[in-house]
């Protein structure tokens, strides 16, 4: 039961997708063109961000807290 | 909330829609108050008029409404179209390399080199956009177009370049797209009986002008009727609406005149200034400090270059605007034509018949005299359930025109059918055939034009309009949902209208009701269960001023109450 309803939300919002990006429109063909690029985008986008964003928080964590300790002991002197 | 919207009605910039000249410059520009005019939670009315010494001009309310469309809504809409516009750039390139085939009206070869006849952006909407939603449009129905009518099946194989008859028939559909306002639309009842008589009497074609051997005493009959009808001198009638106004307005006006046209004007307007020669300035839609502004320059500045005064100057409004919804201030665009001295052309196309409490069109909606407007135009084609339309006046206008008119000289004289179904819906109309069948549909259509507009503002659709205007714009933005909503709706046996670009601005797609006497109540109830049950699916209800609270609606109440008197 529950399986079903997820699947007519799933649906639904396929549907409100397909309306709003304007696709509902499209060839068959056009549609999965545009689905292939938007999916390796995004998948793209959140590849690159899981392989470089832990890299540079640790870099910008690095480098704030240096700011700070040399903050720190230009105030001790 | 209401007087802080009242107050910045004053000035008179928030209530107006931006310039749209007449040019592809009214595309694709988000209404301009919507912008700067964001507020928290619901949106007052744009209620304009209640301003000031304007009020006084008006015997009733004048509500009129145009939500201003909502920010995401207007982005997601450009984002549909831009992502449409890529794709059409896609097959238009996959056409040019002769990959797939090209099944537009296309240069030849030998052309090549010549000014490219193709290529400009409205045939790329044609052969890009509108042909993959083309299936909503032009079908053909086998009936006639009342209350129901039958719609012909037909299905595509090649995605909407072509199309198929099935031999099926869908019956029943529910008609919610003709300009039957009154229903006279039929094919029994006396209208059919009378026009099936001068069918037997006259035959059906006329072969000639009225000049010639056209002018019936059934013409001569119509054209009395309709001068009584409108309370004016003398009127006369031609055999087409459109030609009425595009060819008449060039024998009123020329070189050296100075025409006024609300930016939203039927094309057929637009086409009579054209053709007239004259000089066209356009106005803001229905917004009378642009009209007074452009009557005080012309004053002032007299013609371009020699400064002489113009030899006359020309208003042309509408009575109901067909794509908005919205009805004309008369009254106070007859102030301004006293106080400038210009000619007021009324094209009363929607509005006679639909309006006014014995039917007289907007004239009769405000109560006005008759003879403050110059020229009284508006067509059979909508209320009377004929075709062809009128012009009445002064007697030396209609003389005039009868001799001057193009429509007149020209054009074989209108179909005896025709004639005397107009005869008898106007009389029937005016009371005169002793029944009070005529008042009723009046009343019904009033009583449904509300009954619709309050339920659809109830189940939060944005819709545009006056009050009172039979025609209900339904505001649907994006351009897939034009496409679904049609067919969504005919799933439904509903059948609908849906207008995109180049009707409307672009990101403004609608579809457009015209509620009838002839519907039911149980029609209009089953129509709008239809309506809200699609708008939930394609999430259409985007309206945000629904929900008014309890004191707010009574807040908005006693404002209105307190115009009244």
């Amino acid at each position: 039961m529950d399986v079903k309803n997820l699947c007519d939300y799933l649906g639904w919002l396929y549907y409100q997708y397909l309306l709003i990006t304007g696709i509902y429109v499209l060839e068959p063909w056009e549609k999965s063109i545009f689905n292939t690029v938007l999916f390796t985008m995004v998948a793209m986008v959140v590849y690159t961000s899981y392989v470089f964003v832990p890299i540079h928080v640790r870099l910008a964590l690095e480098f704030f807290s240096g700011l700070f300790r040399s903050h720190l002991s230009i105030s001790a002197n | 909330m209401i007087e802080n919207s009242a107050s910045k009605l004053l000035n008179g910039d928030t209530c107006l829609r931006t310039s749209n000249g007449k040019k592809s410059g009214r595309n694709g520009f988000v209404k301009k108050h919507c912008l700067h005019q964001q507020q928290k939670c619901h949106r007052p009315k744009e209620v304009s008029h209640i301003v000031g010494h304007n009020a006084v001009l008006y015997n009733k309310p004048f509500v009129e409404s145009f939500e201003e469309t909502p920010l995401l809504v207007a982005v997601l809409t450009y984002m549909g179209y831009g992502i449409l516009t890529l794709f059409g750039y896609l097959r238009d390139f996959l056409r040019h390399w002769k990959i797939e085939k090209c099944r537009v009206a296309s240069e030849r070869d030998e052309q090549k080199d010549f000014v490219p006849l193709y290529q400009d952006f409205e045939n790329f909407y044609t052969r890009n956009l509108y042909m993959r939603i083309r299936d909503n449009w032009n079908r053909p129905i086998c009936s006639v177009p009342g209350a129901k009518m039958d719609v012909v099946e037909r299905v595509t194989h090649d995605y909407n370049w072509t199309f198929e008859h099935t031999g099926t028939v869908l019956k029943n559909v529910i008609n919610m797209g003709s300009y039957n306002y009154l229903g006279f639309a039929e094919n029994t009842g006396p209208c059919a009986d009378s026009a099936a008589e001068a069918t037997v009497k006259y035959g059906v074609g006329v072969s000639g002008t009225r000049h010639e051997i056209g002018n019936l005493d059934k013409h001569e009959e119509l054209e009395k009727l309709v001068a009584r009808f409108l309370g004016v001198e003398s009127s006369m009638a031609f055999g087409m609406g459109f030609a009425t106004n595009s060819m008449n307005i060039p024998s009123l006006a020329g070189k050296g005149c100075l025409t006024l046209s609300d930016e939203l004007n039927h094309a057929s307007l637009v086409l009579g200034a054209r053709l007239s020669g004259s000089t066209i300035r356009v106005f803001k839609h229905n917004n009378m400090q642009s009209l007074e502004k452009l009557l005080r320059d012309a004053i002032v500045h007299g013609q371009p270059r020699t400064h002489r005064p113009w030899k006359k100057i020309v208003i042309l409004v509408e009575g109901i605007y067909s794509m908005e919804g919205s009805i004309v201030r008369l009254p106070e665009v007859i102030a301004l034509k006293k106080k400038y001295k210009a000619y007021l052309y009324l094209d009363e196309a929607h509005s006679i018949g639909a309006l006014g409490p014995r039917g007289r069109g907007v004239v009769d909606y405000f109560g006005v005299d008759p003879h403050d407007v110059d020229i009284m135009m508006g067509t059979f084609t909508k209320s009377f359930g004929a075709s062809g339309g009128y012009i009445g006046g002064k007697k030396e206008l209609i003389d005039y025109l009868r001799t001057h008119s193009h429509s007149a000289i020209y054009a074989t004289s209108m179909s005896p059918p025709v004639a005397q179904q107009i005869i008898t819906s106007m009389k029937c109309i005016m009371g005169e055939d002793g029944t009070t069948l005529g008042q009723e549909r009046l009343r019904q259509l009033s009583e449904n034009t509300t009954y619709f507009r309050r339920r659809l503002h109830e189940m939060g659709f944005i819709i545009y309009g006056n009050e009172n205007s039979p025609v209900v714009p339904l505001m649907l933005y994006m351009p897939a949902k034009i496409g679904a909503f049609g067919r969504e709706m005919l799933k439904r046996n509903i059948g609908i209208v849906v207008v995109g670009f180049p009707a409307t601005p672009i990101i403004e797609s609608r579809a457009r009701f015209c509620v009838s006497a002839a519907h039911t109540k149980d029609m209009l109830d089953t129509a709008l269960n239809a309506i809200s049950e699609v708008g939930d699916l394609l999430q259409l209800k985007y309206s945000r001023r629904t929900r008014l609270s309890d004191d707010e609606e009574a807040d908005h109440l006693s404002y209105l109450v307190s115009y009244e008197d």
